[in-house]
């Protein structure tokens, strides 16, 4: 087993509640892979255990060849394995511009300012936001935000980028959008690992899929495999959806 | 920078950094202090060392508490500290210059040790436990007898000279630490550093998640906002000539220099400079005014700052309130033409 990204048995406890229970799975470089899974079922836990939030109870992170088990947040995005979060968090009194900045200066490569600024602007350009530079990143409305926090992870110059639910809030002309951006990193290189509560979104863009049940692996393959899964209708997606999803999907073809 | 366009405002909230006006009010306002031994008393000489130290004090809780957003009250441990291992430096044949780069060397380590257990604390508990970090060190001098002379205090060897010879030298090494404690402020504003500490005040988190090395920098922050406090600390225990706990480790000056700096504009270049001129002159003025009334007066300015001045004096918007003013005149003015 090789992959860019790599997970051997990781596992965490809260106290008595074991939330990441022996996970292990691979990327590819250049994949992009759909981690899905009921509330609760550990997925941003899973994040936190991969980019150094949290310490791992048991297990191995290995990234690139190198084991990153312990690292700091700081160090993994200096690595170049970067995420956003569920609930985006800019530097709210700062322009969108330097919040993009700061992930170029403290994540990537820019050695001064004025190299930043360029990067930034760049990412700006790539994800659309390059007319608000100027605005407060407060001051933006939820798909700007999300635009600017996927932004500010590209400066960094990701390896790997662990989105958590950045389609989490958007209407579906905005989701839409925010899908052909993902495409468009995932064309650059960057191997991606999306988390997601809306089946279609992450049926349609992954290339492989991971379910997550009560913190344990409960299948891994193809998104059409997984959906016919005996454990994860039973677990997550119920019958009627994978009734449905079959029904879509021999219509399709 | 590529130019100067509206794109490369990088300083944030610090408005006034790249203002020439600004660096021109600041040589004036240097050049006023520096020439008091010539135009005024020594009453008047005393006010501009007690500006020039108290600017220094601000200016170093500046980079903790309004670059990176840590309430310290801190202050007066790092001043005290650096009080007495200047006091007890001198006092066992250690030339003076030498015994004040000790208390600036000792206090930065002091906080940088300090920082990594303290800093893990935020907000209210981070004030709280900075707090206490005074009491515990006023009580470890004033109970290691043997060493720090305990309640009785210490006597420090005199600078050499008159009074009015001893006041200029006291005043000019004081202004040196506030230009000192300014110039590292310009740096850190512009620099690397300042900017990964604006990202930390304003969420934590996400500097981690960008790359920011948190613990580090907060430690490079707390660190300082300690030296000058230390430097400052031994300078004055050689002015006085006499420390003891009580006056060393004041709760009361560790509550007024974030006062003077959020005064001024926390998180500013200038703020801390003008909040603690404005400071210093008020307090001069109730002081003589109102003896007894001076430390409620205090309170109060407390309180008027957190209601109606939160980011401080230089951060009003004054074009708008003249503009503001401006349009009240001409609304009266039309209401009377009317009548």
């Amino acid at each position: 087993m090789s992959g860019i990204l790599r997970l051997e048995g990781v596992s965490k406890a809260f106290g008595g509640i074991r939330a990441v229970n022996d996970v292990s799975f691979a990327l590819e470089e250049g994949e992009i892979v759909g981690l899905i899974g009921p509330n609760g079922a550990g997925k941003t836990t899973l994040v936190n255990l991969i980019t150094g939030v949290h310490p791992l109870t048991a297990g191995r992170v290995v990234f690139a060849g190198a084991d990153v088990t312990r690292q700091k947040p700081f160090q993994a995005a200096r690595r170049g394995l970067a995420r956003t979060f569920q609930i985006v968090q800019p530097f709210p009194q700062m322009s969108v511009l330097e919040n993009v900045a700061a992930g170029a200066l403290f994540g990537g490569a820019p050695d001064t300012m004025a190299d930043a600024l360029d990067e930034a602007r760049r990412e700006l350009a790539f994800v659309g936001l390059e007319p608000l530079a100027e605005t407060p990143a407060a001051s933006l409305t939820l798909p700007n935000r999300k635009r600017l926090e996927l932004a500010k992870s590209l400066a960094m110059r990701p390896k790997v980028l662990l989105l958590d639910e950045v389609n989490a809030g958007l209407n579906a002309a905005e989701i839409d959008g925010a899908l052909e951006l993902i495409r468009q990193i995932a064309a650059r290189g960057v191997t991606i690992l999306i988390i997601e509560h809306l089946m279609k979104v992450v049926l349609s863009i992954s290339q492989r899929i991971l379910v997550l049940h009560h913190g344990e692996l409960i299948a891994e393959g193809a998104p059409r495999a997984v959906v016919e899964n005996e454990k994860v209708i039973e677990a997550y997606l119920g019958a009627k959806f994978a009734a449905r999803f079959k029904q879509q999907g021999s219509a399709h073809v | 920078m590529g130019g100067d366009g509206t794109s490369t405002k990088l300083s944030g909230p610090a408005v006034l950094s790249r203002k020439p006006l600004a660096y021109a009010a600041l040589a004036l306002w240097v050049g006023l202090l520096a020439a008091t031994p010539l135009l005024g008393d020594n009453y008047t000489v005393r006010i501009a060392i007690t500006i020039a130290m108290f600017t220094a004090m601000a200016l170093s809780w500046n980079f903790i508490g309004g670059f990176t957003g840590y309430p310290s009250f801190s202050t007066a441990a790092f001043f005290g500290i650096g009080c007495y291992v200047g006091a007890l430096a001198q006092r066992n044949g250690i030339p003076l210059v030498v015994a004040w780069t000790l208390a600036t060397l000792a206090v930065a380590l002091f906080a940088a040790a300090l920082g990594l257990i303290i800093l893990r604390l935020k907000g209210h508990y981070f004030a709280i436990g900075s707090i206490a970090v005074v009491e515990v060190v006023r009580l470890i001098v004033s109970s290691w007898g043997s060493v720090t002379g305990g309640g009785d205090g210490l006597n420090v060897p005199l600078l050499q000279g008159g009074p009015e010879a001893v006041s200029a030298i006291v005043l000019y090494v004081m202004l040196a630490i506030m230009l000192a404690a300014f110039g590292a402020t310009v740096l850190v504003d512009r620099g690397r550093l300042g900017f990964g500490l604006r990202c930390i005040n304003q969420n934590e988190d996400a500097a981690d998640m960008v790359g920011i090395d948190t613990t580090r920098y907060k430690i490079a922050a707390y660190s300082l906002s300690a030296l000058f406090c230390g430097t400052v600390g031994a300078v004055y225990a050689s002015w006085v000539g006499y420390i003891d706990p009580t006056d060393s480790f004041s709760i009361l000056l560790t509550v007024k220099v974030p006062v003077m700096a959020l005064l001024g504009g926390a998180g500013t270049v200038f703020g801390p400079i003008v909040g603690t001129g404005v400071f210093v002159l008020l307090e001069e003025f109730f002081w003589a005014n109102f003896l007894e009334w001076n430390r409620a007066i205090l309170g109060g300015i407390i309180v008027f700052l957190i209601f109606f001045l939160p980011g401080g004096i230089l951060r009003l918007d004054y074009r708008r309130l003249w503009r503001d003013l401006l349009a009240r005149r001409a609304r009266q003015r039309s209401a009377e033409a009317a009548e």
